[in-house]
């Protein structure tokens, strides 16, 4: 990403898949049984992750700007969450989990990195290497 | 109800979250304005934890503001594109930065007089 003048409507795009994100994720959430491990939110940050690595491998973000802002800053942006994740950490460690609190921390790191890499991975298979860049 | 206070927030705190991206991370190698906006939203989830703000207000604030203001999939994508060590450094970096400042916003919330 490089630096560049903000538009009006680049704001607006992101705002509106960030919103519609957000509300995934509180659904989401919500629909899941409320256990010691939020297991949601560590769900949410990995698919999250892997369709951001995968995005440029569809015809629609690669042909409009828009679409990928969108999707990827916006939908997926709001959809995953790095404060929740850490106050989820905060407060295992702070209710006597610090085992818990740390394995949390770590599976998600794990899962949700090589989850952004498969996705990175599929999308630029098929192409001749550097194609995407 | 409360997810339209989710989706409102989260309305702010995205495109927030990518003015400043836009801004700062293209100018380092270093995705400098990702990392800010993770720890400084991870700051304010603390605090705004702390402050026992209610389901409407935690709906506005927590899980919508600070929640799409965030981003743990811009995160994980800019590490995987790095390699070795400065990938290492940005996980760190985000990690440990980003519970410090959530443990830091918890106690000034506390001390504000939250549930603490």
């Amino acid at each position: 990403m490089s630096a560049r003048a903000l538009r009006g409507t680049d704001l607006l795009l992101v705002a509106a898949g960030g919103a519609l994100g957000a509300a995934l994720r509180v659904v989401v959430d919500a629909a899941a049984p409320d256990t010691l491990v939020p297991w949601p939110t560590l769900a949410i940050n990995v698919v999250g992750a892997f369709l951001l690595g995968l995005l440029p491998a569809l015809a629609a973000v690669r042909r409009s700007r828009r679409v990928a802002l969108a999707i990827g800053p916006g939908l997926l942006g709001g959809f995953t969450t790095v404060s929740a994740w850490v106050g989820q950490v905060r407060d295992l460690a702070d209710t006597g989990h610090a085992d818990l609190a740390g394995l949390y921390l770590a599976l998600t790191l794990a899962a949700g990195l090589g989850a952004a890499a498969l996705g990175q991975h599929i999308a630029h298979a098929p192409e001749p290497r550097g194609a995407l860049e | 109800m409360t997810v339209l206070l989710v989706a409102l927030g989260a309305a702010v705190g995205a495109p927030l979250r990518y003015a400043v991206a836009m801004s700062l991370d293209g100018r380092v190698r270093f995705p400098a304005g990702t990392l800010l906006v993770n720890v400084v939203g991870s700051g304010l989830f603390g605090t705004f934890a702390a402050l026992a703000l209610g389901d409407a207000g935690w709906a506005l604030l927590g899980a919508g503001f600070c929640g799409a203001f965030t981003s743990f999939s811009s995160f994980a994508v800019q590490t995987v594109e790095r390699s070795g060590r400065a990938a290492t450094a940005y996980v760190v970096a985000t990690t440990v930065l980003a519970t410090v400042a959530c443990a830091l916003g918890w106690t000034i919330g506390t001390h504000w007089g939250g549930v603490g």
